[in-house]
């Protein structure tokens, strides 16, 4: 492991004249915010490199820079050895760089080839589109890749994991040496995963250089062949996998030793806050009957499509149900409008963080105050200074990192934007909070922040739903446990009811 | 968690000096030019009542510019404002034929207008209709109820007391238009930059499905956006009806083109989300400014129309070209 270092020790087995690609001393700077400091990088042909870092460690920044979207400010980029600069996008693709990012953008009108050849199809005579030639090409490349998916066919007509696997072909379709994937498995379902580590694997045979970027420690252990660690944009350590164990990856990532085990709780629930009943919807659910206690953790398994955020959307009052009631400290309340469940006392924070979650392109602290315009203005007149208070004192409980609270959501990392979405709903000051899959795409570091913080919320006696699709982070926050199927909840379990095999066997109807 | 050292700071660059920096700093420059240069074409040009003239060139369009654009910064768009001048005129003109008095023929035309951006309103939001298309509709419906009303004839015979809404003037060569105008930029800077009102058009703007996650009542804000254009198109139809002292069913003819001319001219941005009401108020001086100058050096109407047309493409091609320029 190194300290902060200029020059970086190749893996066991390598020099560094071997590397395809390498960054040296890289440095670049935001306003008010030194994204990368000095950083190296070097990938090899054949071998997976995997980079591990906290959110805001640096680790899109560099992907930007190796796929020409930005420029350093420092340091240089070296191809074969030789040193270049990728002005442009289009320069990186020249020198076979490509990356596959977590959401590609793809084109649902177009056929699989034009999706895959975008930009860049071979053309005929008069320059025009050669569509044979094209479509040859293209299933040339899924065959390689072992997609079963005829290139003529409409991209809309795909399932999600074909999709991908498209995104996959183009990124290919350039001749890359080198492969960066962007949390490629973030989307995926397990058999869809081991399906990309196959296709990792063939691409490694081909002699690609591969860099993969995951929050996931049993992938990374399982296909990358070296590591690089960023903290707070700059390099913490590199070296074969062979040689590290998970804990100290983690250690390197987060500067501390971080203990695996979800955060201790004294489980005593006050009162009913929120009670449903008979709650149904014409398509999605049917029969949802629960209550939640003061200073409880209420987890919802399920299956993906068993209906849980379709539930929680519901009683947030975005889709209209079409019976049952809703009870909020023991007096029914009419949930017609996200604004009337923000007046009962009941928010909640969404999966999709960029569009329903956060407004991206204003600034926090506007963010932050939306819900509570009410509590900052007196008769409908805002008042800046105490907008910039409250939005001030959320985001210090939260720990949020920024240049300053004027800075769009949207510059954020995922794991800060998370936090600007708790700490709007915390300024309304909630009686019951619905968090869905609350540390989805979160890195490790950060995930164990936002469960500390779930803790720390019920401790203070705020009710909590947890909708999750992690079994751990089920079974290590909720008091209780509600798996959902086919739109009805299946079981409710406690104590030493919650069992992983319980969970799953109650999920799959087993 | 507990709070840290490290504080955040409230913003990196003050406010000064991101006004300095904005697009409405420009603009005003732009004006300038057009100011001395104008005074250097015409000698007329420093007359103040001259001057005063030439704000009847867009007082009225810039009444309806500032609810355009509350409406077009929460992504939405009124193309129908001009056919409500229409309607609302058309209405008081019938109103005077059976001897409705002044206050009665103010009360029609803000209740026409007010009416008409319900309907709007209706079809938006209840409906969830594309308001540039329920609009592009109600501007062939609402002209054409006006054109059956009246065919090719004209009403007149406005009370006297009527006219002074578009011809007195409140103190010298101050037109109570002028007046009205200013009054209404105030109460729109005002309800758009320090209200609640305000925040939540910007943030429906910027991305609407986040704004009802947040708990913004979507719907309702929008509805009171075409509540607001309508009666500010009743504002201006009172104003240009006493002005011109009769209604024609071609009245206002094409004005809401060069409405929303304004309102992007003004800096806001046409898929919602951004624009200041002190823009859109630079930008009515601008284009009054360069239809009065060009009138006064006897520049045929179609001209005008073109130089109009260069005036937006160049503003709003300008700082892009410049920031293409200083990245290179």
């Amino acid at each position: 492991m190194l300290k902060q270092s200029d020059t970086i020790l190749p893996a066991e087995g390598e020099t560094v004249d071997d590397s395809v690609l390498a960054l040296d001393g890289i440095t670049k700077t935001f306003p008010g915010v030194k994204a990368l400091a000095e950083v190296s990088l070097r990938l090899f042909p054949g071998k997976v490199t995997a980079l591990v870092g906290e959110n805001g460690a640096g680790k899109s920044t560099v992907v930007k820079i190796l796929t020409g979207i930005y420029q350093p400010d420092g340091g240089t980029i070296l191809v074969n050895g030789q040193p270049t600069t990728f002005r442009v996008p289009q320069a990186a693709a020249d020198h076979g760089v490509t990356a596959i990012h977590q959401e590609t953008v793809l084109f649902d009108e177009l056929s699989v080839a034009e999706n895959i050849f975008l930009g860049h199809a071979p053309r005929g005579s008069f320059g025009l589109i050669d569509l044979k030639t094209m479509n040859s090409k293209a299933r040339q490349i899924l065959e390689e890749i072992g997609a079963q998916i005829d290139p003529e066919h409409k991209l809309k007509d795909l399932g999600i994991a074909n999709k991908h696997l498209v995104a996959i072909a183009r990124a290919l379709s350039i001749d890359a040496r080198v492969v960066i994937m962007d949390e490629p498995t973030a989307a995926l379902s397990h058999k869809e995963i081991e399906e990309l580590y196959e296709l990792v694997e063939r691409l490694k045979t081909q002699g690609k250089a591969i860099l993969f970027i995951s929050h996931k420690f049993d992938e990374i252990f399982r296909i990358a062949d070296n590591y690089t660690v960023f903290r707070d944009g700059q390099l913490i350590g590199n070296g074969a996998i062979a040689d590290v164990t998970e804990a100290e990856l983690v250690k390197m990532m987060v500067g501390r030793d971080v203990s695996q085990i979800f955060p201790k709780r004294s489980a005593n629930p006050g009162e009913v806050v929120l009670k449903v009943s008979d709650y149904a919807h014409p398509t999605e659910f049917d029969g949802i009957g629960f209550t939640l206690r003061k200073g409880e953790i209420l987890g919802f398994y399920g299956l993906v499509g068993a209906g849980r955020s379709e539930f929680m959307q519901s009683l947030f009052g975005i889709t209209r149900a079409s019976g049952g009631t809703v009870e909020i400290e023991g007096a029914p309340v009419q949930i017609k409008s996200p604004a009337d469940a923000v007046d009962s006392g009941i928010v909640y924070v969404p999966e999709d963080r960029g569009k329903q979650g956060a407004i991206l392109d204003l600034p926090i602290f506007q963010n932050v105050t939306l819900p509570s315009l009410g509590r900052i203005s007196s008769k409908g007149f805002l008042k800046l200074a105490e907008e910039f208070k409250l939005a001030r004192e959320y985001t210090e409980r939260l720990d949020l990192r920024a240049a300053s609270l004027d800075t769009p959501v949207g510059n954020l990392s995922g794991g800060n934007q998370q936090k600007v979405v708790i700490a709007k709903w915390l300024a309304t000051k909630p009686k019951v909070i619905i968090l869905d899959e609350p540390t989805k795409g979160v890195d490790i570091g950060s995930k164990a922040a936002v469960h500390e913080f779930m803790a720390e919320l019920a401790a203070q006696g705020l009710a909590v739903v947890m909708v999750s699709s992690e079994i751990p982070e089920v079974l290590g926050m909720s008091d209780r446990v509600i798996v959902m199927r086919e739109g009805r909840i299946a079981a409710e379990l406690a104590g030493d009811d919650l069992q992983p095999e319980t969970l799953v066997r109650h999920a799959a109807g087993i | 968690m507990s709070t840290t050292e490290r504080i955040v700071p409230d913003r990196l660059r003050s406010p000064l000096e991101q006004r300095l920096k904005s697009w409405e700093s420009l603009l005003l420059l732009v004006a300038i030019g057009i100011f001395v240069a104008n005074s250097f074409a015409s000698p007329y040009f420093l007359n103040a009542w001259n001057l005063s003239d030439a704000t009847f060139n867009f007082t009225e369009k810039a009444m309806i510019a500032f609810a355009m654009a509350l409406l077009i910064i929460s992504g939405e768009i009124d193309l129908s404002v001009a056919s409500i001048i229409a309607l609302a005129s058309t209405a008081m003109g019938a109103a005077v034929q059976i001897g409705v008095g002044t206050p009665g023929l103010v009360m029609i035309g803000l209740g026409v207008g007010l009416l008409c951006g319900a309907f709007n309103g209706v079809l938006v939001t209840r409906f969830g209709l594309p308001s540039i298309v329920v609009t592009i509709g109600t501007m062939s419906l609402f002209r054409g109820i006006s054109f059956i009303v009246l065919g090719d004839q004209a009403f007149k015979g406005y009370p006297a007391s009527f006219s002074w809404f578009g011809q007195g003037y409140v103190w010298w060569v101050i037109s109570f238009e002028l007046v009205l105008f200013a009054i209404i930029a105030v109460i729109y800077a005002v309800l758009l930059h320090k209200t609640n009102f305000g925040r939540a058009v910007y943030a429906i703007g910027n991305n609407s499905t986040g704004a009802m996650f947040s708990g913004i009542r979507v719907s309702r804000v929008k509805f009171i956006l075409f509540l607001l254009t309508g009666l500010m198109s009743g504002i201006a139809a009172v104003c240009l009806t006493a002005r011109l002292g009769s209604t024609r069913p071609s009245i206002a003819t094409g004005w809401e083109l060069e409405i929303v001319t304004m309102v992007v001219l003004g800096g806001v941005s046409i898929l919602g989300g951004s624009g200041t009401i002190i823009g859109v108020v630079i930008a009515a001086f601008v284009m009054g400014l360069v239809t009065f100058g060009l009138g006064l050096l006897n520049v045929p109407g179609i001209v005008m129309s073109i130089v109009i047309g260069a005036l937006l493409i160049g503003v709003i091609a300008l700082p892009r070209l410049w920031s293409m320029w200083r990245a290179r």
